[in-house]
């Protein structure tokens, strides 16, 4: 009975169009009722490619005879037909769209889209307040954390200690350690501060943080600030809390083999920025961010062509192209120290060199005693 | 002959400059105004006495004894090289023309003021620019050349005349890029483009000061007797982005060369005034602190950025604006769909 029921579809009961013969196995490949012959034969390259679009379609009216050749060709014809025929009518749309957005935004959706809503609107009006930095509060809050989030908790399960010793309001440098090539770090600082005190943290950033392009306009959006002395002290009088690297590049770009030592703290501007604002400078101990990117190699030639500080070799960048931008999950470890008070001291203390070099190296000290004691406690890299 | 100042105003051809010039004759403390320039102005005076003297020349000197001038306002610092007839004339009028203005100034011992229109530009913009210059601050890249150029080299001469006549009070006002309804200048006729072309990738803060408050400004210091240098700018800043959007004008993102060649391209059509300059401008934005404007100088703008911005918006025609539009209708259909009685919410809800 199979050769019956090929007829109307394909030749009419006739042969295959001018052999004389059988339908070609395309043609008959397109009969309606037919049991899907097990068409995806690695022998057979043509039907392989007609028989996926084929198989689910059930043509209910003959289709035109087919060049053996043009396999594929009766597929689209099907579909339009099929669409025209049918259409999917408004009310449906606007169902879908309701129960669409029930499962989004729950049985609250109205108020809720509505706020989605009015929040677009006023991102492409332009009717939002950036501060003299230009701090976007409400992108930062609703969309560059939101998206980092996830990450710090999921992907690095960043843990947190010594909160507490973050002021609640009011001006505080906070110093970190800097790894991992690309400055990770200081996005997770940024998040974990931000959900575990409400607070943003201001970073600074490098100048070259400022003259790459995109990079720039998301720094400035986030909060950033140019990384000198006349920022860091208008930040730190407005109050905000200040988040500064001072190893720079020599510290992000060390290779895997100098993890967690300390470079050399800059020229100490940070803690003359401090004494001179009389806020406390709160040193931070990050443990696993040095691991997200084993540097193992560097191309320093191609960099000075770039205009970069390194150009980065880890295992497995660039060997797998993007690919190998994905970070390696390490475990994190985040400890605020005590805090360093900088108010005690007297006027002018900021023009003391050795008094500058010696809360510097106060601080250096105390962030690598708590990297080594971090390190003792982790179980491992991953875990 | 009425007691009181005897102003004399450079710059007047232009229409700022003419404004200006007659809202001071209206002063109570101000006896009489003199607006000088190369041409005459086109507008109405008013009381002002218009005297057609280059400031380029020693004249200016003459006309400064003979009227018995004790303030002198220098707004004639031209920030467009296509009004003043070419980049080469407008190095000139700006440069030279200060030199011999400044110099005849010196030499006249009735002059007593001296208030200098300056501009913010004097602090360039590249990325390693604070966020907020104060009036001590250097450009960290020196200009070379341009606008920003002249305008240095304008800021040395007053400093020199500062210290050569240190019985004259000398007010230095930096204003931040004016902007208003009628106001032409390179970054309102960037801002006129039906599509505005930004550097990919940037998003430079802009200050803007409202062109009533620059009047203002200069009135204050003519009038008032503070000596120094002030930066002049509205509250708060707005990034490009954001001001873009305001106007609802489509932008196109375009790499920092491209940007620069097609300046030149509508600079050379007479489409737009882009000067080089303007392109770091663009890239890296620029804020001023503007606390010693209030706290010494004692002016408060009416205008905050954002507002003036808003005005010189209002004689815009927006050229985009799709996306709110389509935004907007959805909300009204939304609106309109909670009005209705509470069909299928109210089945949901059993």
């Amino acid at each position: 009975m199979g050769d019956a029921e090929i007829i109307p579809i394909g030749t009419r009961g006739r042969p295959g169009r001018g052999t004389g013969k059988q339908p070609s196995s395309a043609a008959r490949d397109l009969a309606a009722g037919r049991r899907p012959r097990p068409a995806a034969t690695p022998c057979d390259p043509p039907a392989t490619e007609a028989a996926p679009p084929v198989q689910p379609v059930e043509p209910k009216r003959p289709v035109q005879p087919v060049e053996p050749g043009l396999a594929p060709a009766p597929r689209p014809a099907v579909t339009t037909e099929e669409r025209d025929a049918q259409g999917i009518p408004l009310s449906d749309w606007l169902a879908a769209f309701q129960h669409a957005a029930r499962e989004v935004f729950g049985d609250q959706w109205e108020p809720q889209l509505a706020r989605l809503l009015a929040f677009l609107r006023r991102r492409v009006t332009g009717d939002y307040v950036v501060d003299e930095y230009g701090f976007d509060e409400e992108v930062t809050q609703r969309f560059f954390l939101a998206a980092l989030r996830p990450v710090a908790e999921k992907w690095f399960r960043i843990e947190v200690r010594g909160v507490e010793n973050i002021p609640a309001e009011g001006g505080a440098l906070v110093v970190s350690n800097h790894s991992g090539t690309i400055p990770v770090d200081g996005l997770m600082t940024m998040v974990s501060i931000h959900d575990h005190t409400g607070r943003y943290l201001r970073p600074l950033g490098a100048d070259l943080v400022f003259r790459t392009p995109l990079v720039s306009s998301l720094a400035r959006k986030s909060g950033a600030t140019l990384a000198c002395n006349e920022d860091a002290e208008r930040m730190l009088r407005g109050g905000e809390l200040v988040g500064v690297w001072p190893e720079g590049f020599k510290g992000i770009g060390k290779p895997y083999s100098d993890r967690y030592k300390l470079q050399r703290f800059g020229r100490g501007g940070f803690v003359s920025a401090a004494l001179r604002t009389g806020v406390p400078i709160i040193p931070l101990s990050v443990v696993g961010a040095e691991e997200i990117y084993p540097l193992v190699g560097n191309v320093p030639s191609l960099a000075r062509l770039l205009g970069l500080p390194y150009v980065p070799i880890t295992p497995l960048f660039p060997w797998l192209g993007p690919l190998g931008l994905v970070p390696l999950p390490s475990k994190w470890l985040l400890e605020f120290g005590e805090p360093v008070r900088t108010d005690e001291y007297d006027e002018g203390a900021a023009d003391d060199p050795m008094l500058v070099f010696n809360v510097t190296d106060q601080v250096r000290e105390s962030i690598q005693q708590t990297l080594y004691t971090l390190l003792m406690q982790r179980q491992s890299v991953f875990r | 002959m009425t007691s009181g100042r005897v102003v004399l105003v450079t710059g007047v051809s232009r229409d700022l400059g003419r404004r200006f010039a007659r809202s001071l004759a209206a002063e109570p403390s101000v006896g009489r105004v003199i607006g000088v320039d190369v041409v005459p102005p086109r507008g109405d005076l008013g009381d002002v006495s218009f005297v057609r003297a280059d400031i380029r020349n020693p004249v200016i000197a003459k006309v400064i004894a003979k009227e018995d001038v004790d303030t002198v306002v220098h707004m004639s610092v031209i920030a467009t090289p296509a009004s003043a007839g070419g980049r080469g004339t407008m190095k000139e009028l700006n440069v030279i023309g200060t030199m011999q203005l400044l110099a005849a100034c010196q030499k006249a011992s009735s002059v007593q003021h001296l208030v200098v229109k300056s501009t913010t530009t004097v602090y360039g913009a590249s990325n390693r620019d604070p966020a907020m210059f104060t009036e001590d601050m250097e450009p960290r890249r020196a200009p070379r050349s341009g606008y920003a150029k002249d305008v240095a080299e304008i800021e040395g001469y007053v400093r020199g005349f500062a210290r050569r006549r240190s019985d004259v009070r000398v007010s230095l006002l930096r204003c931040a890029n004016v902007i208003g309804p009628h106001v032409t200048s390179p970054i309102t006729s960037y801002f006129r483009l039906p599509v505005i072309p930004t550097v990919v990738g940037h998003d430079p803060r802009l200050q803007f000061l409202h062109e009533d408050d620059l009047l203002a400004v200069l009135r204050h210091a003519t009038v008032e007797d503070v000596p120094g240098t002030f930066n002049v700018a509205g509250d708060g800043v707005l990034m490009l982005s954001q001001a873009v959007r305001r106007l609802r004008r489509p932008t196109v993102a375009l790499p920092a060369p491209a940007v620069g060649s097609l300046g030149s391209v509508l600079r050379r059509a007479r489409l737009a005034d882009f000067s080089p300059e303007q392109l770091a401008f663009l890239t890296y934005g620029r804020g001023v602190d503007t606390h010693r404007m209030r706290a010494v100088l004692g002016f408060e703008p009416a205008y905050t950025t954002a507002k003036a911005f808003a005005d010189f918006g209002r004689s815009l025609p927006p050229t985009g604006g799709r996306t709110d539009r389509v935004l907007a209708a959805v909300e009204e259909q939304l609106e309109r769909g909670a009005a209705r009685p509470l069909t299928t919410r109210g089945a949901h809800h059993g």
